[in-house]
């Protein structure tokens, strides 16, 4: 299972990658979605997959699964929504003063 | 106990506090208040004169990063003793000066804040024991010197003069400082009196030399000695309160201090005998040289000061001979040329603080410094000729003041360096007298410019702006004590050498026993020896020299084209190496933001994907994963081909859905693998986020086909794909790390040590608090961030519309 | 943007209380169970959201007369103080305690300081989320 997921967490940075290297902002945002879905599985793999009930002491019984992992991922799924927001707001703006959503065009002057 | 670190301290405390405090002083000028610090300090350390010159030392240690071996170290002994009373002596009275030099409408606070900092910086290098707190301070000292060059930073000269400043003697300092790190390496320690101690070990390492090199750099530099000289005569851009004590009494001999601190380390080897004394002797002749064309009356002492720094520097050079005979009664033959390098030390900071004094006073009451448009002050301004007539005559080396003593000195360590018989110096060591007298003729030469041509002859008040008139009585009064101490000096010389040079002395040759031995009984007559000799010759010839001035000094000067100085070379230097960097920097530096992350995902596949492969770290072990079921794999293909399809996605929305799709794709895994609060949390960010984007999306155009080209397409996939092998190569290495025990299992404890049943929750709220809390202030600037790119720029547009 | 959507908007009516509800409940319910400030501040924001996109703008603000910004900095700010409240009682920066209380009504009960934390969390949450739904709503729209 582990590999399996590896393999797709592979998938996935490599079409975020790909996203992230193109002129449109909004696939540029999209791009930095898929990689942080990408890196959410990843942490959450690193800590081993179906090692225990879930981490609940009330409700299930050791062995537990690794909670460590879990508890860095909600920390990044809210921060990288926040991110995500951010440069949503930050992409229409852009496009609302400058009137360009393609990022060649925004590049500034040459001898800069 | 009175502790030495607390002197280091008190300037950066009163500096720190200089900018709340000043407007309380607006009805009083802010350097009265300033004044207190250096002398305050200066009594302090004057309390110690008698114990110190008892060969008490002082050593006080705070540790800073005990595990570098850095440790703020004080150590208060003879040398440190002369330096630190020269600091704050001369500290207190160029303040003094200053006060009435420098009006109320100058921005005081800054000046008096960085003079501040300069003199802790200052302290804290001749204290320091530890090399790495020195470094910082003496890097401490060029920072507070550029600022104060380029305190009047309207001015261009002011700005040039600062960076030049700034450059060459940080340059230095970094020299100094690999300097230093290889002395660690061959000593294993950072502190001067343990590596003094170590000596005999590592004379021989490989590093010896390259280390005395680097650190000798860094000494020159700062010294400004030949040919790094070029940057103090355009540091004379500064107050002038600053050229008296930064850049002739404190700064500049930094590294004089520092070569006689290293002497006992690198003094017995004959390169430092040679590198020292003949850079020295170049620069003392160079100086000097330049010194007579000067028609402004700064660049004049400036380059004076030069010279003097390079005698200084030469003695130094030529004292540290002695360490090749090791002690006997005879020591004390070459060992006084060490002494009259401290003893020129004080005596060249008295006259030429005074003269520097001097020039800013006709600077500051006559509009002008230019030696064309001065003459026959003297009579108009007689305080002022007083003083610049001691100044310059002791400058000369004429009696009876206390530059004759050590001139006399200087002259009587060069002849006896003829008769030493090693190093070759019985052939080779003509040079130094020869040299030495031409050098000394020439400071004959300028000394008497000064006084003849500015304060003798016709006055011109028609080339001068204001009336010509005598300085206020505040201002004369720092030059007047040390016109004072001038001649003061030269009738009891021996004052100072029993109390303060003979400590010191103690200082640089550690090895040698009583130190008493080591010190000359200073006397202005000897006898009828080559020295006075020497100096009647100086006298005769200097003044011949004078008189006929104007014919041979445009001939002599004619000869040394502009192109060849060491200044044009530095220009041509700077210049080339701004064009150039501008030139490769644009070449990779396009705009375009694409090229720069193509840059930062290359630079990680090849030294993560490099590294992994050199340090064999990649495993793969399939037997310790878990099992999987046929449910699990349709979700993984599910979520590769949303994934993929995004790619090729022709409208944003159906982009943003697949988005979604693999979202809630995650959402159902952290199902699969217990964690619900995961799940929760996932399903209503996507919800939120899908909402977000299809929101922001009515703003925005619908998304063009991308018409890159098949190159850029190709390069693109290549790094996209070689990224995600790096991150699967990685995966699985570290699904198969076991070599450390999971720290998980504390957190299983939860319910007794936090209270709460549900682990990850626990973490959140409690064991990792902070993290949360810092999260959420993230998330708020986030908000912020959204809300102010919106409204504020409403708010804009209004303006704008009203404008029309 | 005014489309007819008589359904969705009676059922959003209904459905958004349940949903406050389901939001209190994670909150409180979190420190046992899965929930906890984050996902009760998510839910509820995203309640208020359905409100919005089920009505409009003037309704939400009408029913729900607040300034998000000012809830978000409130959030912050529980947060924050919770962690510096601890240095008063000598204790280091963020330590957080419980303690168990027998109430009536409710029984053994057990109060944390974590809930005054996770409140603020929420709190947070719930204000940037709907402060960043509403601006970019509110420009233009």
């Amino acid at each position: 299972m582990e590999t399996l997921i590896i393999m797709l967490i592979g998938i996935l940075v490599a079409v975020a990658t790909y996203l992230i290297l193109s002129r449109n902002i909004i696939r540029i945002i999209l791009g930095t979605a898929v990689f942080s879905h990408a890196v959410h599985l990843l942490i959450l793999t690193m800590g081993g997959l179906k090692q225990g009930n879930v981490p609940l002491l009330k409700e299930a019984n050791a062995p537990y699964t690794d909670a460590l992992p879990q508890a860095l991922i909600l920390t990044a799924i809210v921060i990288s929504f926040a991110v995500t927001a951010f440069i949503l707001v930050l992409a229409y703006r852009i496009y609302q003063d400058i009137g360009t959503d393609d990022l060649d065009e925004l590049r500034g002057a040459k001898d800069e | 106990m009175f502790s030495i670190n607390l002197v280091i301290l008190i300037p950066f405390i009163v500096a720190a506090l200089l900018p709340f405090s000043f407007r309380r002083f607006k009805k009083n000028h802010l350097g009265w208040f300033v004044l207190i610090v250096p002398t305050v300090l200066f009594v302090l350390l004057a309390r110690l004169i008698p114990s110190v010159a008892d060969g008490k030392t002082y050593i006080h240690t705070y540790e800073w990063i005990p595990t570098l071996d850095f440790n703020f170290t004080t150590y208060l002994d003879g040398l440190s003793m002369i330096f630190a009373l020269l600091i704050t002596g001369v500290g207190s009275l160029v303040i003094l000066y200053s006060i009435f030099y420098l009006s109320s409408k100058e921005s005081l606070q800054h000046f008096y804040c960085y003079l501040l900092l300069f003199m802790g910086a200052m302290l804290g290098v001749v204290f320091s024991d530890n090399l790495m707190v020195l470094y910082v301070f003496w890097e401490l000292t060029s920072v507070s010197s550029f600022l104060l060059i380029a305190f009047w930073n309207h001015r261009q000269g002011s700005r040039q003069g600062a960076q030049k400043a700034m450059l060459i003697t940080v340059s230095g300092g970094i020299a100094m400082l690999v300097g230093f790190i290889m002395l660690h390496t061959m000593t294993g320690s950072f502190s001067i009196r343990e590596i003094i101690a170590s000596v005999s070990e590592i004379s021989d390492h490989a590093l010896f030399l390259p280390a005395m090199i680097l650190i000798l750099l860094g000494a020159f530099t700062k010294s400004a000695q030949f040919p790094f000289h070029i940057w103090l005569p355009d540091a004379m851009e500064a107050p002038t309160p600053v050229s008296a004590y930064l850049h002739s009494a404190t700064m500049v001999k930094a590294g004089i201090y520092l070569v006689a601190r290293f002497t006992p380390v690198f003094g017995a080897d004959e390169v430092w005998f040679w590198v020292v004394s003949i850079v020295g002797m170049i620069t003392l002749f160079w100086g000097s040289f330049n010194a007579v064309r000067q028609t402004d009356l700064k660049a004049l002492l400036a380059f004076s000061t030069v010279s003097q720094l390079g005698l200084i520097m030469s003695l130094l050079g030529l004292g540290s001979i002695a360490l090749q005979f090791g002690y006997s009664a005879d020591s004390v033959l070459y060992t006084q040329a060490t002494f009259a390098a401290l003893f020129h030390l004080i005596n060249h900071s008295t006259f030429k603080g005074a003269l520097f004094m001097v020039v800013g006073i006709l600077d500051h009451e006559l509009g002008t410094r230019d030696i064309r448009r001065l003459g026959g002050l003297m009579a108009l301004m007689p305080f002022t000729f007083t003083v610049a007539l001691i100044g310059s005559l002791s400058m000369a080396g004429l009696p009876p003041f206390n530059g004759f003593l050590s001139k006399e000195m200087f002259f009587a360590a060069t002849v006896h360096i003829m008769e030493v018989d090693i190093f070759s110096l019985t052939s080779f060591g003509i040079i130094f007298p020869v040299v030495a007298w031409i050098a000394s003729v020439l400071t004959f030469v300028y000394c008497m410019i000064i006084v003849f041509k500015v304060f003798l002859g016709k006055p011109q008040p028609e080339k001068l702006d204001k009336p010509i008139h005598e300085a206020p009585i505040g201002m004369l009064i720092s030059p007047m004590i040390l016109g004072a101490l001038v001649v003061g000096i030269f009738f009891f010389p021996n004052l100072l050498g029993q109390y303060i040079l003979q400590p010191a002395m103690g200082s640089i040759y550690p090895t040698f026993g009583d130190s008493a031995y080591l010190t000359p009984k200073i006397s202005a007559w000897h006898g009828v020896k080559p020295e006075l000799l020497m100096t009647i010759g100086v006298i005769i010839i200097g003044a011949l020299l004078y008189k006929y001035l104007k014919l041979w000094k445009p001939f002599v000067y004619g000869f040394f084209p502009s192109i060849f100085t060491f200044n044009s070379l530095y220009n041509n230097l700077l210049a080339s190496s701004v064009r150039n960097s501008n030139i490769v920097t644009n070449r990779y530096m396009n705009g375009l933001l694409r090229h720069y992350l193509v840059y930062i995902f290359v630079f990680f596949i090849v030294t993560v994907g490099s590294y992994l492969l050199y340090s064999r770290a990649f495993s793969f072990d399939i037997s310790t994963n878990a099992s999987f079921r046929v449910y699990e794999v349709c979700l993984v293909a599910i979520m590769a081909a949303a994934a993929v399809s995004m790619l090729f996605a022709k409208s944003r929305i159906t982009a943003t859905l697949l988005n979604g799709v693999l979202g809630y794709s995650i959402a159902i895994f952290f199902v699969l693998f217990r964690a619900p609060d995961l799940a929760l949390t996932q399903l209503v960010v996507e919800s939120v986020t899908t909402a977000l984007f299809l929101l922001a999306f009515s703003h925005l155009p619908d998304w063009k086909k991308e018409n890159l080209q098949t190159r850029t397409k190709l390069i693109n996939g290549i790094v996209s794909v070689a990224v995600g092998l790096i991150v699967v190569l990685i995966g699985l290495s570290v699904v198969d790390f076991n070599q450390f025990d999971s720290i998980s299992s504390y957190f299983e404890d939860a319910y007794e040590l936090a209270g709460g049943a549900n682990i990850v929750n626990a973490i959140l709220g409690d064991f990792r608090g902070f993290d949360t809390m810092l999260e959420v202030v993230v998330l708020f600037i986030a908000g912020l961030g959204v809300y102010s790119m919106i409204k504020l720029r409403t708010k804009k547009e209004d303006e704008n519309i009203e404008d029309q | 943007m005014k489309i007819n959507d008589v359904i969705l908007r009676t059922i959003s009516r209904i459905v958004v209380f349940i949903i406050l509800t389901f939001g209190v409940y994670l909150f409180l319910s979190g420190h046992n169970t899965p929930g906890g400030g984050f996902i009760g501040g998510l839910v509820l924001a995203s309640a208020i959201i359905l409100l919005y996109l089920s009505t409009d703008l003037e309704t939400v603000q009408k029913s729900l007369p607040l300034d998000f910004k000012y809830v978000a900095a409130l959030g912050v700010f529980l947060a924050t103080s919770t962690g510096f409240g601890s240095i008063i009682f000598g204790v280091p920066f963020m330590s957080q305690t419980f303690a168990y209380f027998d109430l009536p009504i409710f029984g053994v009960t057990e109060l944390t300081t974590v809930t005054i934390f996770e409140a603020g969390v929420a709190l947070t949450v719930v204000g940037v989320l709907v402060t960043i739904i509403f601006s970019i709503s509110e420009d233009g729209g």
